[in-house]
Order: C-alpha cells, then sequence, then structure tokens
C-alpha cells in the first residue's frame, strides 16, 4: 500500500471515527503536571476545544489506529466489504500527533479505536501499546479512553484498563436480533461478557485502593458504550429498557446514543434516510430523566406511544406529565424535591434554586419568572402564593398548546 | 470628603487593579466599618481613569487609615466571598457597587447570598456564571504555536524539538481572567515554556516560574505553526456533514473566539458544503429504496434491464431476468449471469447450467417448474482479448440488487430456496456463509422459508479427477435433500396460506 502522508492518513481516519458519539472526558481522577516531569492535566470536568458545525464538542483526538476490518457489519463504514479507502497509524505515530495537538491546547487527550486488522488480540496489542508509550514513556497525564475489542484476550483488556481513563465496547444495536443481522461477526453474549469483566475490574481496584493508596487504578473515567439508533426496527422503549439494563448490569458511566446516519458507500441492507437527530435528542433526554430526575425505566417507557415510540414534537418529561395529568399541579412552595423534578419545564438547577429560595420567602410567580427561563411552560403544572391554575389540566388541547409549533419538526421535510 | 462624619456624603474608593480582590476586600471592609452605605460610595477600579495598572499598588482612597476602628466586626459568607472573586474580574464597571451593596445587606441579613430570587443575588450569579464561562472558554480556546528552540530544525511532530519549543499563544478574553487562569496552565504545562498574550497583560513560564509581562498585540504572537494543517485536517474531517447543526456550534463556540481559532477558518466552507455532501451522499444510495416495488416479475425484467444502481448495470451489458413462473415452489438462486447467459438473456444456460440441468434430473427435480434466478441480474467481467472473463461481484453490488431478488421473492413466495454459492447466500442472508459448515443444515430466512446452501455448479467445473466425484457426488446429495424437503412439504401441506397445490 502507498505510504500515504500522515496529513492524508490523519483525515482517512479521523473521518472513519466520526461515527462514534462519545467524546467525554470528565469525571477521572485530578492529575497536573506541576512537578515538570510529564506533560498534561485532568480536572473533574473536561473541556471542549473546539465545536465542529455538527454542533458536537471536539474534546479528543478521535482516531482509528486503522480502518482496515475483517469483520462486516453493515451500519459501519468500515466493515471488510465497504469501498472506503483504507489507511492505518503505527503506534508511535499516534502518540506523536496525540502530543503535537495536546502542546497546542488543541485537545484534552485520546480517543483511540480501530477496525480490526490479523485478529482481535493483534489489533487490541496495538492499541495498548499507544497508550502505554503516552504514558510511560512521555508521562502523559491527558486523558486517554480506548475502544476495548470484546473478543481480545482478557489480560489485553485489563492492560488497557491500567493506562486508559475510560474504556468501551459499543452494544452497537439494541436488539440481539438487530446485531445478528447487521453485525453478523459480533456477538452480544461476548460484547456483555466483556463489560462484565471490565465492571469487576473496575470495582476491585477501587476497592484495593481504598486500602492500599498505591493500588493500581483501573479506568477512573469508568466505561461506557455506544447504541446505534434508526439501523434496526428496535422502539424506543426497548432501547430505554436496553440502557436501564446495561446501566444497572455493569456500572457503565454513560450510554451514548448514534442516530445512525447515511456513510458513505452504505450497505443496502439499511435504510437510507437522514440520521434521526430529533429521536437522537428525546433519548438523551429520557436518559437525563433516569439519571438526574428520578424516573425509573418502566416510567420514562410510559411515556412512549402505542408502538413504543417518544413523542418527537414535545419533550419525554413534559409527555409523561400529560399522560400523568392527576399528579398536578405540583404546590411549589411545599412538594418534595422528588415530585419538583417531575414538572415539565424545571430542570435541576431551578429546582435547587426554588429549594434554597423557598426557606426564605414564599415563592409567587415572579419569583418563579427569576429562577427559571420561561413561566409559561410551567403553569399549567404549578401551584405558587398567587396562582392555581383551573382546568388547564384538563383541557383536551394542552398538549397542542405547550408543543412547539409544527415547523420545528422540518428535519424530517 | 468623608472625614469623621458618621454618613458621609461621598466617597471615592479605587481599588490597586481592576482585578485585585483583595485591594478591594480591604477597602470596603474599611467602609463598611464606617458605616458608609452603599449610595454614597463611587467605586473606582484603576482602569477606568486610564490610570497604569502596573503601577503601585495604590493604597485605598479612603485614605485614613481606621486605626482601633474596629468595633464590630465585617462579616461576609463563604459564599459570597467565593462568588466576589469572580466577580470582580467581570468587565461591567458597576460589578464594584453591586459587591459593596451585597456586603453591605450581608450585616444585617448573614443568610441574604442563600436565597437565589433576590435581584442582587441573582445578578451577582449572573456576573459569576459569565466570568466562569470566560475562564472555561480560555481553557478551551487558547492555540500556543510552537516556536522551535532552534530554527531549522525538524517540524516532525513528536520530535523533541518539541518538547523543548517555546509555546505562544494570542488570546482575547471577554473578562479580567488572565492571572485568575494561569495556575489552570502551568499545571497543564509545567513541562513546557508558553507565553500566552493578551491585550491586557502576558503571562510567561519559564518551565520553573510564573512571570508577567505588559499588554501585547497580536502580532506579538508567531504568525504559523505547521501543525495547525493537521488539526484543521482533523476538523474538516470529524465533522459530520448529515448532521449539521450550526446554531449549537455558535452557542458553545461564539463567533467573538474565531479570529483566534485557527479550525475557525475552516466552518465556512464546510457549512456550505454540508447540505450538498449530504443530499449527494443520499442520492448515491437513496435511489435503489426510492423507486415503488415492482408489482409483477414483467415489471421487474423491464426494471432491472434499465437499472444502473450498481456499477455492473452501466457495462454495457444486458440484464438477465429471473425464469419462472410466480408461485413456484422452488426458487433456484445463483450468483450472476455468465457471458452464454448474456447472450442468451437466460439464466444458466451455459456449461455450469447444462450441469446444474443434469444434477435436477438426477435428483428428481423439474427446472420447469422452479423459478431460476441470480444474485445480480448483471454480468460483471474483465476482458482478455476477445474473452470475457467472469469477475465475482463485490458485496456491496449483491446487497444493492437484493432490492430485485426481494421484490422477485415476493411475488414468487417459494416454499425453499436453493441457493448456489456464497454470493447467492450472502443476497438471503446478508452475510456470506461459510458453505463448508453451514451446508449440510436446512435453514430458515426470516419469512420463514426454507433455505439450502451448497455450492456453485462452476465451482465443480473448476476441479477434476477425485475431487470433482467427490464433490459432485456431495452436490448431488444437496440436491436429493431438496428433493426431499419439498415432498415433505407437499405432504404436509405445511403453508396454510395457500393451501396445497
Ligand atoms: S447488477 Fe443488479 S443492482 Fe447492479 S445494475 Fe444490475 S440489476 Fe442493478
Amino acid at each position: 500500500m502507498l505510504d500515504r502522508s500522515i496529513s492524508d492518513r490523519l483525515n482517512i481516519l479521523a473521518d472513519a471515527a466520526k461515527y462514534d458519539a462519545s467524546c467525554a472526558s470528565s469525571g477521572t481522577s485530578k492529575r497536573n503536571s506541576r512537578d515538570g516531569r510529564g506533560l498534561g492535566s485532568t480536572e473533574g470536568m473536561g473541556i471542549c476545544h473546539a465545536y465542529a458545525p455538527d454542533g458536537r464538542c471536539i474534546s479528543l483526538l478521535k482516531l482509528l489506529l486503522t480502518n482496515h476490518c475483517i469483520f462486516d457489519c453493515h451500519y459501519c463504514v468500515n466493515r471488510k466489504s465497504s469501498n472506503v479507502v483504507r489507511a492505518k497509524f503505527t503506534p508511535r505515530e499516534v502518540v506523536d500527533l496525540t502530543l503535537a495537538f495536546y502542546r497546542r491546547n488543541y485537545i484534552e487527550g485520546l480517543f483511540l479505536s480501530s477496525g480490526i486488522i490479523r485478529s482481535s488480540d493483534h489489533t487490541m496489542e496495538q492499541l495498548v501499546e499507544v497508550a502505554r508509550s503516552l504514558r510511560e514513556d512521555h508521562q502523559f497525564r491527558g486523558y486517554i479512553h480506548l475502544k476495548t475489542i470484546p473478543e481480545a484476550d482478557p489480560e489485553l483488556q485489563r492492560q488497557a484498563g491500567l493506562w486508559a481513563d475510560r474504556v468501551s465496547i459499543n452494544v452497537e444495536l439494541p436488539t440481539s436480533a438487530g446485531l445478528e443481522r447487521l453485525a453478523p461477526d459480533k456477538k452480544a453474549p461476548q460484547i456483555e461478557g466483556s463489560m462484565g469483566s471490565i465492571r469487576s475490574a473496575i470495582e476491585e481496584a477501587g476497592d484495593a485502593r481504598k486500602r492500599f493508596r498505591n493500588a493500581p487504578r483501573f479506568a477512573p473515567a469508568g466505561q461506557s458504550t455506544q447504541m446505534i439508533v434508526g439501523a434496526d426496527g428496535a422502539s424506543d422503549a426497548q432501547i430505554v429498557g436496553k440502557a436501564s439494563t446495561l446501566y444497572t448490569s455493569y456500572a457503565l458511566r454513560r450510554v451514548y446514543y448514534s442516530a445512525f446516519s447515511p456513510i458513505p458507500d452504505a450497505s443496502a441492507v439499511l435504510p437510507l434516510k437522514r440520521p434521526p437527530l430529533i429521536r437522537e435528542h428525546r433519548l438523551y433526554q429520557s436518559d437525563w430523566l433516569m439519571r438526574f430526575y428520578g424516573f425509573a425505566p418502566h416510567e420514562v417507557q410510559q411515556a412512549t406511544d402505542e408502538s413504543g415510540m417518544l413523542p418527537l414534537d414535545i419533550d419525554p418529561k413534559l409527555a409523561w406529565a400529560l399522560r400523568f395529568r392527576e399528579r398536578f399541579p405540583v404546590d411549589l412552595n411545599r412538594a418534595p424535591r422528588e415530585m419538583l423534578l417531575r414538572v415539565p419545564g424545571l430542570g435541576t438547577k431551578a429546582v435547587g434554586a426554588i429549594l434554597a429560595a423557598r426557606r426564605h420567602r414564599t415563592l409567587r410567580l415572579e419569583d418563579l419568572a427569576r429562577l427559571t427561563r420561561s413561566i409559561a411552560k410551567l403553569r399549567p403544572f404549578v401551584v405558587t402564593a398567587d396562582w392555581r391554575p383551573t382546568q388547564l389540566l384538563e383541557r383536551a388541547d394542552l398538549r397542542a398548546r405547550l408543543a412547539p409549533p409544527a415547523q420545528q419538526m422540518e428535519l424530517f421535510a | 470628603m468623608s472625614r469623621a462624619a458618621p454618613t458621609p456624603a461621598f466617597v471615592t474608593a479605587t481599588i490597586a487593579a481592576p482585578d485585585d480582590f483583595e485591594s478591594w476586600r480591604d477597602a470596603a471592609r474599611d467602609l463598611v466599618r464606617r458605616g458608609v452605605p452603599p449610595g454614597v460610595v463611587s467605586w473606582q477600579d484603576g482602569e477606568s481613569g486610564g490610570a497604569d495598572l502596573f503601577g503601585a499598588l495604590s493604597a485605598p482612597a479612603s485614605a485614613e487609615t481606621v486605626s482601633g476602628a474596629n468595633e464590630t466586626p465585617v462579616r461576609a459568607s463563604k459564599a459570597f466571598v467565593e462568588q466576589a472573586r469572580l466577580a470582580i474580574l467581570h468587565r461591567d464597571p458597576a460589578r464594584l457597587d453591586l459587591l459593596y451593596s451585597l456586603l453591605w445587606r450581608l450585616q444585617d441579613k448573614p443568610r441574604l447570598c442563600e436565597d437565589p430570587a433576590d435581584p442582587e443575588v441573582l445578578a451577582l450569579a449572573a456576573l459569576v456564571k459569565q466570568v466562569r464561562r470566560d475562564i472555561h472558554k480560555m481553557r478551551a480556546f487558547v492555540r500556543f504555536r510552537a516556536v522551535p528552540s532552534e530554527p531549522g530544525s525538524s517540524d516532525q511532530p513528536g520530535s523533541s524539538e518539541e518538547a523543548d519549543a517555546h509555546y505562544v499563544a494570542w488570546f482575547e478574553p471577554e473578562h479580567r481572567i488572565e492571572r485568575h487562569n494561569a495556575r489552570f496552565f502551568v499545571d497543564r504545562f509545567a513541562s513546557q515554556r508558553w507565553s500566552i498574550l493578551t491585550p491586557r497583560l502576558s503571562l510567561h513560564w519559564d518551565g520553573e516560574v510564573l512571570g508577567e509581562g505588559p499588554a501585547a498585540r497580536r502580532e506579538d504572537a508567531p504568525g504559523e505553526d505547521a501543525t495547525e494543517d493537521l488539526w484543521r485536517g482533523y476538523y474538516r474531517s470529524i465533522f459530520n456533514p448529515a448532521r449539521l447543526k450550526v446554531g449549537a456550534m455558535v452557542k458553545e463556540m461564539p463567533r467573538r473566539y474565531w479570529k483566534n481559532l485557527p479550525e475557525a477558518r475552516e466552518i465556512a466552507d464546510l457549512v456550505a458544503g454540508a447540505q450538498r455532501r449530504e443530499a449527494a451522499m443520499i442520492a448515491s444510495g437513496a435511489d435503489a429504496f426510492a423507486a415503488p416495488v415492482p408489482q409483477g416479475l414483467e415489471e421487474i425484467a423491464a426494471g432491472i434491464g434499465a437499472c444502473t444502481r450498481c456499477p455492473i448495470g452501466c457495462n454495457g451489458t444486458r440484464a438477465v431476468p429471473g425464469e419462472g413462473a410466480a408461485g413456484a415452489r422452488l426458487m433456484i438462486l445463483g450468483e450472476q449471469p455468465g457471458d452464454n447467459e448474456e447472450i442468451a438473456a437466460r439464466p444458466f444456460v451455459g456449461p455450469a447450467g447444462q450441469l446444474l440441468d443434469r444434477h435436477l434430473r438426477e435428483a428428481g427435480i423439474d427446472r420447469e417448474r422452479a423459478y431460476v434466478t441470480n444474485a445480480t441480474k448483471h454480468f460483471k467481467f474483465t476482458r482478455q482479448g476477445k474473452r470475457r472473463l467472469h469477475q465475482n461481484p463485490t458485496a456491496h453490488e449483491i446487497d444493492t440488487c437484493r432490492w430485485w431478488l426481494d421484490a422477485e421473492r415476493a411475488l414468487v413466495r417459494p416454499r425453499l430456496i436453493l441457493a448456489l454459492g456464497a454470493s447467492a447466500g450472502r443476497a438471503l442472508l446478508g452475510r456470506t456463509p461459510a458453505l463448508a459448515r453451514e451446508r449440510d443444515a436446512l435453514h430458515r430466512t426470516g419469512d420463514g422459508t426454507a433455505l439450502k446452501l451448497s455450492v456453485h455448479p462452476s465451482y465443480l467445473l473448476r476441479l477434476d479427477g477425485e475431487a470433482r466425484a467427490r464433490e459432485e457426488a456431495r452436490f448431488a446429495a444437496d440436491l436429493r435433500a431438496v428433493a426431499e424437503a419439498l415432498q415433505a412439504e407437499m405432504v404436509s401441506g405445511i403453508d396454510p396460506s395457500t393451501g396445497s397445490d
């Protein structure tokens, strides 16, 4: 193969990596290089160093080591049968690029993944080598996220966790039937088996560090996964159910959703249409409901329609509230935190502010107006000292009044 | 001015530098102690009067020392002090009045800052939020350019020159956050020499000591760095044109920062090209799905004749339609038409077809009553002299042509499909099967049709001697299994929708 320049290969291998939604560089242990011997630091919150015109944050150098692949997954631009241009980096080249970008403050670190070349073990060895070299040879203290390969030797997965802040394996599709059809070379039990062993390794390392301060860290930023939305027939209810199982079974930090987007040289098995971005957004909102708003998975599922889909025109919290109107209105001066969190239009910050403010005063609508972005949406659902909705909640057209005007749907045109 | 009056008419208070919290605190404490209410204090932050920023620290202008006057200690909650340290960095000249007013009220209402609905508390929170955001954006958007320690040395990323270079950035913050942010850059880049130049001051780290210099100009920073080209290339590549969301980008990366971000030069181009690229991407594959599904076999025969959805259709050959009746119980699926088939416009008529016919007869299968077709409908070949040499279709071509096959299957509705060769298997399973392992069993496709996988007869033609005999026997056995399966289905009549026929 031609030895393409670094820049050509960077473009090919970044292009191939862009379908992975994860970009987070948060939640790892705090480090710095004040000692003057290393390079880099991490804080609780990662930094988005740039934003692409797709609105996504660029925090890590997101790369594939190679886009050659012996697998043939339909949704993947790198599948064996795809006609894309192929390229490959050596571990050394990835290390040098990461350092060069980091020194100029372009990035927080590296997110490295790879197509499978020769064998899963061989590929995984190379990924691990990149992380090892960054940490050992260059004392790199920035963020490293490695996408591990479920079929690879568990020992290699362990090493990945020693060097990386976060490891991930993508479940790819919400149903095993979908996986079987679209990723014939991948096996759901193997993927989840690997997630299980990573979970144990993370927990063991955590326990050990409680006893010995010098015990090695293992993926301090935990593990995450990604599900592709819209490539198979899974409903939102199924996806939400799957995500909650993943959160509980494998203690994942994050489940990312990626709207299936048309890829160059797409497999003919797949739908070719605009990626379902609004659907993806609604799924993220449902994820937040479960992680920060105290919704149980079945409650999110209650917000879906007969076919198990979340409404696209309104957010899932509003959909839930409209379905369970008997739980409203909520008295903002008295209701417990859990109930405040259920009010459509009230975010966690606003709920915090309401709780703090009501210790000092009895809340009226004007107070609410200062603490939240807009009270128009809130009115039907809340009671304040000077406001109580009358019949609003019973109105049949409440949904229509709260849903945004239809032109916001133009993405689907 | 103020003298010893308990409530002076007017007081001017000046702080040493606009971001000097300690100096403000000293002055404010002093004023509270003397009982000077917020309304009568005029705050000067040392910059508004054009005073020299780095001039000597002037004592608070409320000059007299308050010797022994601290009858009542001045108190402020921790939350207030934390917020005030940040709020003072804001450009708004009114921030000092707000801070003083809050401090004044705190003396009577120590928990004032816990009430987020108080208008002044709210205003403070708003200032803090904007300052925090600016602090964060500076950490995000500073872009260093490397100045090699020895001119002319290699510009290879990762070389040791990289570690020795001096990294210089030009940055224009919105608020006065430079000094506050210095610690962050020291923590992160302690092992490299760096400078951050701004219109207000410059920060320099030599590897051991943080120094401060005077205001700088953009021209003082280096004009280029070869690595920036790689970075801009990366920025272009990581962008997904199918997800254009310019609003979301601008919200997080406001335009005012663009002029100092090398990657921002790409934005206009990327946005303009995005809709075009996406439309092209969809169009290149989407037409396979745009047409209505054909309602008859003749329609398919006509359709494939004009089909150019995959490159094979553009090579000038004739498409070869399937042969047989809708309602046939057996579908025989090959890979693609060959030389003879293309000429005759009929499937399986060349040497491979003849071999197949013989085996079908021996197994007792009537080809006339089966529906015979191929995974791809056009003949793919390379030319060698006068001869046209068969070439395997790619997986993508098979997957594309599957749209036609699916239409045929929907019309013919066979009970059993005999797939000859791996390409035929792929057209039915969506993956390339391992024939050696999978040919023995009888499979079911997604819609419940029975499926038998076997080799393509042209494979047998390429063998000879013992291998040929062995493989032919195996092929014959596969066909017998097909015959038996059909027989069994006829007897049991497992398909309730069509009844027995
Ligand atoms: S081989 Fe199939 S998909 Fe390709 S042009 Fe011919 S009919 Fe169309």
